[in-house]
């Protein structure tokens, strides 16, 4: 294990910025959100957490996919450049780095999407393990660790000792380029935070949350259930949600018309809204009670249905923060739970 | 990475033949640039046409894998993208991509059945893809019953094709019905779901539908009535896709994304999913 002073942190920033592209959390307009590196960023690694997950560093917000040039009835097409240079993205909590293999699972499936595998093979995840975790987390629920994420690097902070493990080799070979400024150390502090966090994380209020109801009963059985159209009767279809989650990956592709050709681009989208499923002759969901039924049998059945088990959410809690009306995937898990025990 | 297909970045297409088939629907003919046929594909399986700066839709390949000269997309007029295509002259390019979907089992399950196909209106589509395919492998299926139905007889996709070769062939029954009388026409008026009870159809057989979701479910009921399993009939089904390649999410039904695991499905596997499609 090696560290580095916690003060002299912005050695190690130089370090890393000085051969590859460093994305950390960084403090705009008073909110905390992945950004660019420089010296006058201000890091926020207390934080724990930025509004927007790190997908954004693999699967951006948007993103050009092509251009088309358009003369008469002729038509030329050119594939946006892909990420081509190495880039660090320091500092990514234990969910959120959980969240990138459940988005590899979707992304990097056959056929391949080449723009988000580009970022993948180039990116190398430094993941930050919590130390104050807060009461609207509930990664244990997905057997994630707080406090040894999953991640190429994985650092801890503790008493004031930034310290730095490499787990993978796409983390040796980062370690071996900022070498100079890291010292050796045993891991004594290390291991006396993980115990004090785990303790914790037992005593969170959502610690237990227990979604074994939502892989043992069958699908259809969990998709008539009544108590849908009272969770979803608040749901504004704002989408917020869907734009702060870690595993969403829905998106739209849209034209847009520049001046000098037509660029297709991809953003992210939301199952929340009207128009997802629009089609010219109407849309196949169409009250929001449908909407808000789609995302998390999404997340809570047909994900472990078709991904061995695994959900489609990393307890980052972001949702339970921000939904405008208090609802959220615990409500929900915690309703129809409760209710499928009775039935 | 290079060796990785590029799914989301599509090939050009030249529309090089236009046909009016009713007031509202024309088919097109897409070869490359080159000439060629843009990729193989099965009966069944779609295509993201799109022309850039107005969209990219999903698109049933309505001529038959045996044609390996061109690809046929016939197109209903109704929405954004679909009324720019219907403006289009020859020699427009469009952008293409595929094939997408499973398609129908022409070589497993369909093999050596006697085949019953009911389509309405532009619901041919798909089917006629199907209906080539078999008729090319003749040998291979059993007795073909073609049942055909639209609002009128201007609005019968393909009518050429259909009297000239559908019509004249042996082995093949074509009932065409239109929902209501009109000048001109001597054949059977009424709606397909009231037609399938007139026809006396032995229930050895294996059916393929597509057309307007009410004709579909009431069909589907009469079928039931006469006999037939849920698990003898065969749809495609028509959802909001952006990818095609089951990441976008637009058609996710249940634990199934239609672009990728359908279109095509066994109305005893539509049973399995949720009802909102």
């Amino acid at each position: 294990m090696l560290k580095i002073a916690v003060n002299e942190i912005n050695r190690l920033f130089d370090a890393i910025a000085a051969v590859e592209n460093l994305y950390l959390p960084v403090e705009k307009g008073g909110e905390v959100e992945f950004g660019a590196y420089s010296a006058d960023a201000k890091v926020r690694l207390d934080a724990l957490q930025t509004v927007k997950s790190a997908k954004d560093m693999f699967f951006p917000f948007s993103e050009n996919l092509m251009k088309f040039h358009v003369e008469g009835k002729q038509i030329s097409v050119e594939a946006a450049e892909k990420v081509n240079e190495e880039f660090v993205v320091f500092g990514v909590r234990a969910c959120d780095a959980r969240s990138f293999s459940i988005l590899d699972k979707v992304f990097l499936a056959d056929p391949v999407d080449t723009y988000y595998a580009a970022r993948r093979e180039h990116g190398v995840v430094v993941s930050m393990a919590c130390s104050r975790p807060e009461e609207t987390c509930f990664c244990s629920a997905f057997g994630i660790d707080a406090t040894k994420p999953e991640g190429d690097v994985v650092t801890w902070v503790a008493d004031g000792v930034l310290y730095w493990e490499a787990q993978t080799e796409k983390g040796a070979a980062l370690t071996e380029k900022v070498a100079e400024v890291l010292a050796e150390s045993d891991s004594a502090a290390v291991e006396a935070q993980q115990a004090a966090v785990k303790a914790i994380m037992e005593k969170l209020p959502l610690a237990g949350l227990d979604l074994s109801y939502f892989t043992s009963r069958p699908e259809l059985e969990i998709f008539k259930r009544p108590e849908w159209t009272e969770l979803s009767s608040h749901c504004l279809g704002c989408g917020t949600c869907t734009f702060v989650c870690p595993t969403c990956q829905c998106y739209d592709v849209r034209d847009f018309d520049n001046g000098h050709g037509i660029e297709r681009y991809r953003c992210w989208d939301s199952c929340m809204y009207r128009d997802f499923t629009m089609m010219a002759h109407g849309t196949n969901r169409k009250t929001q009670v449908e909407r808000f039924r789609q995302r998390f049998m999404h997340k809570l059945v047909y994900n472990p249905k078709n991904r061995d088990g695994e959900f489609g959410c990393v307890g980052c809690g972001r949702c339970l923060k921000k939904c405008p009306v208090n609802m959220n995937i615990v409500k929900v898990a915690k309703t129809l739970s409760a209710g499928g025990e009775q039935a | 990475m290079s060796e990785i297909r590029e799914e989301l970045i599509p090939v050009l297409g030249v529309v090089t033949d236009i046909r009016k088939d009713t007031p509202d629907v024309k088919t097109f003919r897409v070869v490359t640039p080159e000439g060629q046929k843009a990729f193989k594909h099965m009966p069944g399986q779609c295509a993201m046409l799109s022309i850039p700066g107005v969209g990219e839709a999903m698109f049933s390949i309505t001529s038959s894998p045996t044609n390996e000269e061109y690809m046929e997309f016939s197109i209903k007029k109704c929405g954004c993208l679909t009324d720019w295509l219907h403006q289009m002259e020859v020699g427009q390019m469009v952008t293409i991509r595929g094939p997408y979907g499973n398609g129908f089992p022409v070589e497993t399950e369909l093999k050596g059945k006697n085949l019953l196909f009911i389509a309405g209106g532009i619901g041919l589509a798909p089917l006629r893809s199907v209906i080539n395919y078999c008729r090319h492998y003749r040998d291979q299926y059993g007795d073909i019953d073609i049942i055909y139905g639209s609002r009128s007889m201007d609005d019968l996709v393909d009518f050429k094709e259909i009297q000239e070769e559908w019509c004249t062939e042996d082995g093949i029954n074509v009932h065409l019905t239109i929902d209501r009388p009109q000048e001109g026409w001597d054949g059977h008026v009424g709606f397909v779901p009231a037609y399938v009870n007139e026809l006396n159809l032995s229930l050895d057989k294996t059916i393929l539908i597509c057309g307007p979701p009410i004709m579909i479910k009431f069909t589907l009921q009469n079928l039931q009535a006469l006999g037939f399993e849920r698990t003898q009939v065969y749809t495609t089904m028509e959802l909001r896709m952006k990818c095609g390649i089951g990441k976008c999410g637009r058609c996710n039904i249940g634990s199934k994304y239609v672009c990728k695991d359908g279109p095509v499905f066994r109305f005893d596997q539509l049973d399995e999913l949720p009802d909102e499609y």
